[in-house]
């Protein structure tokens, strides 16, 4: 740094007393940092939160400023250069942004003032006279200062900077003024090379001692020593981090995920090869390049936390403008993301955080006359499940009104009243991610402005995630966000159909079933056409992927390999034509030509550098009707019938009894189903028992009881419906096991028979429904005995 | 001369194409791909360049042309687009010509509507007509057939 072309030494002569005053009060601070534990729920995370916050600042402020000493000095030799001019505005005004967002007001005061003069400079208000690139240096000096004292002791230090304050408002008034240095700590603290020329020109007599050092005597002859520490602490933190383009981290990760895929290959002779020494290499070559992948994975994941650390303060200072009460509940902040999906749902996140707060979470009056505590709860939940990141934003709120939505919906013109009148509920409420919707009453500073979840939509669905809200008017609202894992490597099982290959992720699978020969017809049976299997006596609804994939089956064997995946909270399961082994598959996302098939959700290159499709699970699930068969199907029903109601509608296993007799039991009652072996039947006194799942379970047989029919005695398999109530089962016998339906329990007569509580129809024949409780009564009058469990 | 421009060209049939040489990545001669149920029905399948995973379109298909005879395997033109790196399927590559603006002309409005909408234009060059085409367009293809199930 030339400073001997500075010809403003003289000017820090003859300064006038700065008033005291004008000294942020560095109490301020603590006390808002004090606030913000309290409105936080986890004290300790939070402030190592706020520290990595803290860290990264510092960091990105030291590198702005050792930039900034090359701008300044710069622009003394091209003084016209605007665009120098703008990059050094922009860099103190970020430095400024970001000291307001955490709190250093000091360190906010300062860069304010600076900002002001850079300002008036840019718009050519000044001209750069000589004090002013001084004045603007000695700024950049005590900017370093705090920050180094921030680093050290997290508060910005006692030495007063108003002087240097009233220097730049002078300036910046077009006054010519003289010049303050930075205080005298920086001759210590920040005694850099380019500081150092100011300090030699100035005579030290004329240097101020800043105010607050004559007040801290008895710190005073600490100081020095600690500056120095100071200055190797905050140049060691710059020093451990290096920041690296994200390029070109995308590129070592898609290195390591052919390294990946080379692995796999050699793996695969290798397990021909009986070499033992190539086997002892590929062993090793398999355990590093596991680490290695482990590690350059690690390189882009950070935790969430990163992002939900600053919520607690957004909350805090929204709850405190709005009136509310509002407590902010974690949980899964250790749940890693990719960076570049981090950065893209930062923003998202924090609309929905102040939708919630602003609009969701009543006042404590209101919250109070609907009988809720006081106190809102808004919790933030993430998770890795299906080989996606969820996130999950709940709050007690008020929730959403369906009809209000509606209303303002047909208002808006987004749909038709035709349209109004076949959406469900949850359908209205997602609505409010419809372009230009905005349901808040009265637009407040913090939100309501039309503009919103409908950009937060289109950001999480850029990055391939989707977003879905359910709300129950006046209890609260869930906002569920789904985002893939495009980056990653994950454990897949390879699968056989048509001749392709398919991954499926390992998270969705829950276990193989091989059936053969007549096992096939025997487990596989039909509802409505719809084929399903029973799996240790649930049904399980079976999906065949040739068909859903539209492709021709290849070969016609008498095996059938069921997938046993989970989606959400259902279970179906893949018929598929073969299975392979598992293998680690790096995703990589589908080009923007097959985005929107719901049945993929990435593709991979295999081990012999074919490519093969990942299976979405979710995404095959609903497009099978899985996941919402049954309540669709039943709307469907029930609207073709003209009836239009949905009331009472519940879920009834039918079962026969006899040669004809047709009775319903609701699923709710329905524990399991099971099969057993007239071999497996034991006595018990006169009583036929099972040894079930560690228990013994009496049999009630169901056509004896209502047609004296003890034929079941020849079958060699009982179908039995296992009800169970306080932690006792009993297996009611049945003949068949019939169906599934959705129905509304419209008793048609009354009961006339012992163990019915009526008559109804159900498909168009006549049905009982079953008493369950009264015919286990009947069986074992201690059977719904709280305490008869706790005594035998 | 300035106004002249390159272009990577190709057959279709007897038909003549070029791309701009700057959208195109590489030529490289037919790959096994791997097919991909469900898609749009111009999308081949995917292959593998490398490690990276890219979307081949019968570029015939695209143009609402005849499939390519039996026995006959397309070569691969890889372009560089806003929606990504696409690879498209044609029967014969040619080489690298350089042409005059000079011989450029809007694509006549009496050719098919598909082809019309896909060619930027016409060069009229000595012996033959080389018909430029719009990557951008060609790669940005309508939803996929609907899923089954789909009401």
């Amino acid at each position: 740094m030339d400073k001997n072309s500075n010809p403003d030494s003289d000017l820090l002569k003859g300064k006038e007393p700065v008033a005291p005053d004008m000294t942020p009060d560095p109490i301020n601070k603590d006390q808002t940092e004090a606030d913000m534990e309290v409105s936080s729920v986890d004290n300790s995370e939070d402030m190592s939160g706020m520290d990595e916050i803290i860290n990264e600042f510092i960091v990105e402020s030291y590198e702005n400023l050792d930039q900034l000493d090359q701008d300044l000095v710069g622009l003394e030799q091209n003084p016209g250069e605007v665009s120098i001019l703008s990059s050094i505005f922009r860099t103190i005004h970020t430095i400024k942004g970001t000291c307001g967002f955490i709190g250093f007001s000091k360190l906010e005061s300062v860069a304010h003032v600076g900002e002001n003069l850079l300002s008036k400079l840019r718009d050519g208000a000044l001209t750069l006279d000589p004090p002013i690139p001084s004045a603007l240096l000695a700024m950049v000096d005590a900017i370093r200062q705090m920050l180094s004292c921030i680093e050290k002791s997290q508060n910005e230090g006692d030495v007063d900077y108003s002087e240097l304050i009233e220097t730049l408002t002078t300036l910046q008034k077009g006054e010519s003024a003289k010049i303050a240095p930075a205080p005298t700590e920086t001759s210590s603290v920040g005694k850099s090379e380019e500081v150092a020329p100011i300090a030699q020109n100035e005579p030290p007599v004329e240097i101020l001692v800043p105010e607050s050092k004559k007040e801290d005597s008895p710190a005073k002859p600490a100081e020095p020593s600690e500056g120095v520490e100071r200055k190797q602490e905050g140049r060691s933190m710059a020093d451990t981090n290096i920041r690296v383009d994200v390029k070109l981290l995308d590129q070592l990760m898609n290195l390591v995920g052919e390294l990946v895929l080379a692995r796999n290959q050699i793996l695969q002779f290798s397990s021909k090869d009986q070499d033992a020494g190539f086997l002892a290499t590929t062993q090793h070559l398999n355990l590093v390049t596991t680490e290695l992948q482990e590690g350059v994975m690690k390189t882009r994941m950070q935790p969430i936390g990163n992002v939900w650390s600053k919520f607690p303060r957004v909350v805090r200072d929204l709850a405190t403008s709005c009136g509310k009460k509002i407590r902010l509940e974690m949980e899964g902040k250790e749940t890693e993301l990719d960076k570049t999906l981090i950065e893209a749902i930062k923003d998202p996140l924090t609309h929905i955080i102040r939708n919630s707060a602003d609009h969701g979470i009543e006042s404590p009056e209101d919250r109070k006359a609907a009988g809720k505590p006081e106190e809102g709860l808004l919790r933030l939940r993430a998770f890795h499940e299906g080989g996606q990141v969820n996130i999950e934003i709940i709050d007690d709120g008020n929730g959403i009104n369906p009809e209000k939505i509606k209303q303002k919906a047909l208002e808006k013109h987004l749909i038709t009243p035709d349209q109004a009148s076949r959406m469900s509920d949850h359908d209205l409420v997602n609505l409010v991610f419809a372009a230009g919707f905005s349901t808040a009453e009265k637009v407040t500073h913090v939100s309501g402005r039309g503009v919103g979840m409908d950009v937060v939509k289109t950001n999480i669905e850029k990055i391939g995630g989707t977003v879905d809200i359910q709300s129950t008017y006046g209890e609260g609202t869930t906002l569920k966000i789904k985002i893939p894992l495009t980056l990653a490597i994950i454990p897949a099982l390879t699968v056989m159909t048509g001749g392709d290959r398919y991954a499926i992720p390992q998270v969705n699978l829950l276990e193989l079933v091989l059936l053969e020969g007549d096992q096939i017809k025997k487990n596989v049976e039909f509802i409505q056409g719809a084929p399903v299997y029973r799996l240790r006596g649930q049904l399980l609804p079976l999906i065949y992927l040739s068909e859903e994939l539209k492709v021709k089956k290849k070969d016609d064997n008498d095996k059938v390999n069921i997938v046993v995946l989970q989606a959400d909270e259902r279970q179906f399961g893949l018929v598929v034509e073969g299975v392979r082994d598992t293998e680690e598959i790096v995703v990589k996302p589908l080009s923007q030509q097959l985005k929107g098939i719901p049945a993929f959700s990435g593709a991979t290159i295999m081990g012999d550098g074919k490519v093969a499709l990942i299976l979405d699970v979710m995404g095959l699930a609903q497009s099978a009707r899985v996941v919402t068969q049954t309540r669709q199907r039943a709307r469907l029903e029930s609207s073709e019938k003209g009836d239009g109601k949905e009331t009472d509608k519940q879920t009834l296993l039918l079962f026969g009894i006899g040669e004809k007799g047709r009775m319903a039991i609701p699923l709710s009652m329905v524990a399991r189903l099971e099969e057993f072996k007239q071999a497996d039947i034991e006595k018990s006194g006169a009583q036929d028992v099972v040894q079930y799942r560690g228990e013994i379970m009496p049999l009630i047989y169901l056509s004896k009881i209502f047609n004296g029919d003890t034929s079941y005695t020849e079958r060699e398999t009982l179908q039995a419906v296992v009800y169970t109530k306080n932690g006792r089962s009993v297996a009611l016998v049945a003949d068949k096991i019939l169906d599934i339906v959705e129905e509304s329990i419209t008793i048609k007569r009354a009961s006339n028979r012992k163990g019915t509580l009526g008559t109804m129809v159900v498909q168009n024949l006549v049905t009982d429904l079953l008493d369950a409780e009264s015919i286990v009564r009947e069986h074992d009058p201690t059977f719904f005995d709280n305490q008869s469990l706790a005594t035998v | 001369m300035e106004k002249n421009k390159q272009f990577c060209t190709f057959y279709l049939g007897d038909l003549f194409f070029g791309v701009e040489v700057d959208n195109v990545q590489e030529v490289f001669k037919y790959q096994e791909m791997t097919r991909v149920p469900l898609a749009h029905s111009v999308v081949r399948g995917l292959i593998n360049l490398r490690g990276q995973i890219i979307t081949a379109i019968d570029l015939r298909a695209r143009l609402g042309m005849d499939e390519l005879p039996d026995g006959q395997k397309p070569m691969n033109v890889v372009v560089r687009t806003e929606e990504g790196v696409v690879s498209l399927l044609v029967d014969k590559i040619a080489e690298v010509l350089e042409v005059s603006e000079d011989d450029f002309e809007r694509p006549p409005d009496t050719i098919d509507e598909i082809t019309r909408e896909l060619v930027l234009g016409v060069y009229k060059l000595e012996n033959k007509l080389l018909l430029t085409l719009d990557t951008e367009k060609t790669v940005r293809l309508g939803p996929p057939v609907s899923m089954a199930g789909e009401v």
